[in-house]
């Protein structure tokens, strides 16, 4: 009980320590803030997975007031503009190599013809047969820079749009099969999706970064000399230096959870309790990943190096950017290492799906777990001895 | 006779190829400030880090305190005090919370951390400047500073390393005063230093090279045994005389002192003064006298004289240039004396051998004084 009682001590003399030198280091407490203030609204507004305004070329080779007006109806889309006009095919396809544009709209001579023909326009009520080289052909053709698949698919998506305005009468609908409901965002707006999942890159960041620097920093100023002298363990160490990243990580949620509402009008419909406990677990797991880093790092250059090592996967395969889902099996395992996978899910099910703690429980503990055993292999890689 | 605090036998240190301390045997008694005296690189700092149990000896065994190491590394922990080579500290906190932050890690009573650092400040004359950060502060400050926490949990035995590297001489002689103070509060001290004017108060000291410890005794006892005399000599061109004599297989080493050279002349040559006359030296040397060996000339001699008979790699590589390595010693030795210092101390160092043991605290530790008598005669 003694023992118990003065390791609590030791544990709150480094506690208190780190937090008089974190006040006094000026430029970390800025970063504190400065980090998720900015990457918010950076991301906030940057990110934008539906495509607009694509820079494409015009090849009008009908020139005709049929095709001024077929142009006029796909700009009016907004998923491209025409910002060139070429009068061959060969000098738009030179300006999709130099990068002028990523598409061209190629409209054939015989425009009219075609439009008076095509079943997709609206001769007819009965499905055409696509075997009918007359109703079959297409009006116009698209060339498409397809090396981008966001811009292809955007593209893609005007092949069968309808072309009323060219005849002033109803298209020929024909009835979908398949009816599509868009739950929890139906606006398809990308902040939706991304502020959450800023939480999780942005406190991945911050809080392996403070912490792979925590103990790295000590022994670089050579603190660390001093320290294993003392009668200090390891795991009182790892304790004092975490706790109070604890209360920065908490900080920079709520910055990035209440500006992503404010500003970009993202939801909160699951309970706050049940994302409590998810960000602190990954808060948790974050934090002992960093100790653990600390213990392999020479420098605070390394801890650097390692941290950014972790960062990228923790973007590009956690399902922040390009869904998890997606990714062939392997990738999907070493996703599923990483503590930014889980919490990208959990908090996106609480934030977004009204999740509650049940539907997360299995990531939380997972990220528990990954804690608990963070924290044990780093006091067990940290040694009281210099060899 | 009490129990040696510190007993090591066959103590060695392995870096990959590199031997850092080779089968060193050690005692150091109760109440005595023992020296480890020798260059950078001699494996001083790596042996005051096995003995407190920071590195693991790669052979030989070590107690401290009664507790063998490494095994009971952490119960000795609580007991030792180490003031560590570099600033160990931390910049960014003041003095106060500087020793506030060791004295809970300790786990000291509020209360009696409280008892502890009002009378450090006052020991350390840190009052003024407990508000200040550690790393605003001068040399001697911080090092006041370091002694302060690493007194804060009254050890019984102290490790310094290199306590005063970053220290002016007037700071130094007060440290050295504290630390005699601590001497006759119980404490017994190990220090590792390459300043001849620090080894000169400790009770003992081991001169260390090359991982070897050369020569073990009292100050007063070493230069007694020396094995060499001192002679100085003038001569128009010092320079060149100096070369010639260090072809001499008899000379040990030669070094300008000033207008002097200082030579140092094997032990069978039973009169110097006449030898050096018969040797036919240009330009001829003048005003030939035998001076008191000091400890730099302890120094130069013990690490000299071994050099051929040691078998280690590191001293093969050197015989080849002996007085050559006599110089380095000598330079290094040399320059770790400030200017102002050694022409305050120049007169000083040559009689030291008296003056050493008037500088010793009148009570002085009984133990050292028997060990000194019963043998254990420098090499």
């Amino acid at each position: 009980m003694n023992g118990l009682l003065q390791s609590a001590r030791r544990i709150l003399a480094i506690l208190s320590k780190e937090l008089t030198q974190l006040r006094r280091d000026r430029t970390t407490l800025g970063m504190v803030i400065m980090i998720p203030l900015i990457q918010l609204l950076l991301f906030g507004y940057a990110i934008n997975t539906n495509v607009r305004h694509i820079p494409v070329a015009l090849v009008d080779q009908a020139n005709s007031g049929l095709s001024r007006v077929l142009t006029q109806t796909v700009e009016a889309t907004q998923v491209v503009s025409f910002t060139e006009r070429y009068a061959d095919i060969t000098s738009a396809q030179n300006a999709i190599i130099e990068g002028r544009v990523r598409a061209a709209f190629i409209i054939p001579p015989d425009l009219s013809q075609r439009v008076a023909r095509s079943s997709s326009v609206g001769a007819g009520l009965q499905t055409p047969a696509s075997t009918d080289e007359q109703t079959s052909r297409p009006v116009a053709q698209w060339i498409v820079d397809g090396s981008d698949t966001m811009i292809a698919g955007a593209i893609k998506s005007l092949r069968a749009m309808p072309l009323t305005e060219l005849l002033r009468r109803p298209a020929n609908r024909s009835t979908p099969t398949f009816a599509v409901a868009l739950f929890f965002n139906p606006e398809q707006r990308t902040a939706i999706n991304i502020v959450p999942g800023l939480v999780a890159v942005i406190l991945t960041m911050t809080m392996v970064m403070f912490t792979s620097a925590a103990i790295v920093r000590e022994r670089e100023r050579g603190n660390m000399e001093m320290l294993i002298n003392t009668p200090v363990r390891p795991l009182e160490l790892m304790l004092g230096k975490i706790v109070p990243y604890i209360a920065i990580g908490l900080v920079q949620t709520t910055i990035i959870l209440l500006l992503g509402h404010l500003i970009f009008g993202v939801p909160l419909h699951g309970s706050l309790l049940a994302l409590a406990i998810a960000t602190l677990a990954f808060i948790g797991a974050s934090l002992a990943l960093g100790l653990v880093l600390s213990t392999i790092a020479s420098n605070q250059l390394q801890a650097m190096q390692m941290t950014v090592f972790i960062l990228l996967p923790s973007i590009l395969l956690s399902g922040f950017m390009f869904p998890y889902e997606g990714m062939p099996i392997p990738a999907q395992y070493i996703a599923e290492v990483l503590p930014a996978t889980h919490f990208m899910r959990a908090i996106r099910a609480v934030m977004l799906r009204d999740a509650n703690l049940d539907q997360v429980a299995e990531d939380t503990l997972w990220l528990l777990g990954f804690m608990l055993l963070g924290l044990l292999l780093a006091s067990l890689r940290f040694k009281k001895r210099l060899d | 006779m009490t129990e040696p605090i510190i007993e090591a036998r066959g103590l060695t240190r392995r870096f990959g190829t590199l031997t850092a301390v080779d089968a060193l045997d050690l005692t150091v008694e109760p109440q005595t400030i023992y020296g480890f005296l020798g260059p950078n690189g001699c494996g001083k700092t790596t042996t005051v880090r096995m003995l407190t149990g920071l590195l693991t000896p790669s052979a030989g065994t070590v107690s401290v305190l009664g507790h063998q190491l490494p095994r009971d590394a952490e119960r000795l922990k609580r007991r030792i005090g180490y003031m560590t080579q570099k600033f160990s500290l931390y910049d960014d906190l003041t003095v106060a919370e500087n020793l506030r932050f060791v004295a809970e890690i300790y786990g000291l009573s509020q209360r009696i951390a409280r008892q502890r650092i009002s009378e450090l400040l006052s020991t350390y004359a840190l009052e003024p400047m407990h508000n200040r950060r550690a790393g605003r502060m001068s040399g001697g400050q911080r090092q006041r500073l370091a002694l302060a926490a690493a007194t804060i949990h009254q050890p019984t035995l102290l490790f310094l390393d290199e306590p005063t590297s970053a220290v002016d001489p007037e700071n130094r002689r007060d440290f050295w005063e504290r630390l005699f103070d601590l001497i006759d509060a119980g404490a017994s001290i190990l220090v590792s230093t390459h300043y001849m004017d620090e080894a000169e108060r400790c009770h003992r000291l081991a001169i260390m090279e090359s991982g070897h410890k050369r020569a073990d005794g009292s100050p007063a006892e070493l230069m007694a045994a020396m094995g060499a005399h001192v002679v100085e000599v003038e001569a128009p061109n010092l320079r060149a005389l100096k070369q010639q004599l260090a072809t001499l297989p008899e000379v040990i080493s030669a070094a300008q002192l000033g207008s002097r050279l200082r030579v140092l002349v094997q032990e069978r040559i039973d009169d110097p003064i006449n030898w050096l006359k018969a040797q036919s030296l240009r330009p001829v040397p003048t005003g030939l006298e035998l001076a008191r060996p000091s400890l730099e000339d302890v120094f130069v001699t013990s690490t000299g004289h071994h050099a051929g008979s040691s078998t280690s790699q590191a001293r093969q590589q050197e015989i080849g240039d002996r007085d050559a390595d006599h110089e380095n010693h000598r330079a290094q030795a040399g320059t770790r004396l400030k200017a102002s210092d050694r022409a305050n101390k120049g007169t000083d160092l040559e009689h030291s051998g008296t003056t050493d043991n008037a500088s010793l605290p009148a009570g002085g530790p009984p133990g050292a004084r028997a060990e000194d008598r019963s043998g254990n005669n420098p090499r």
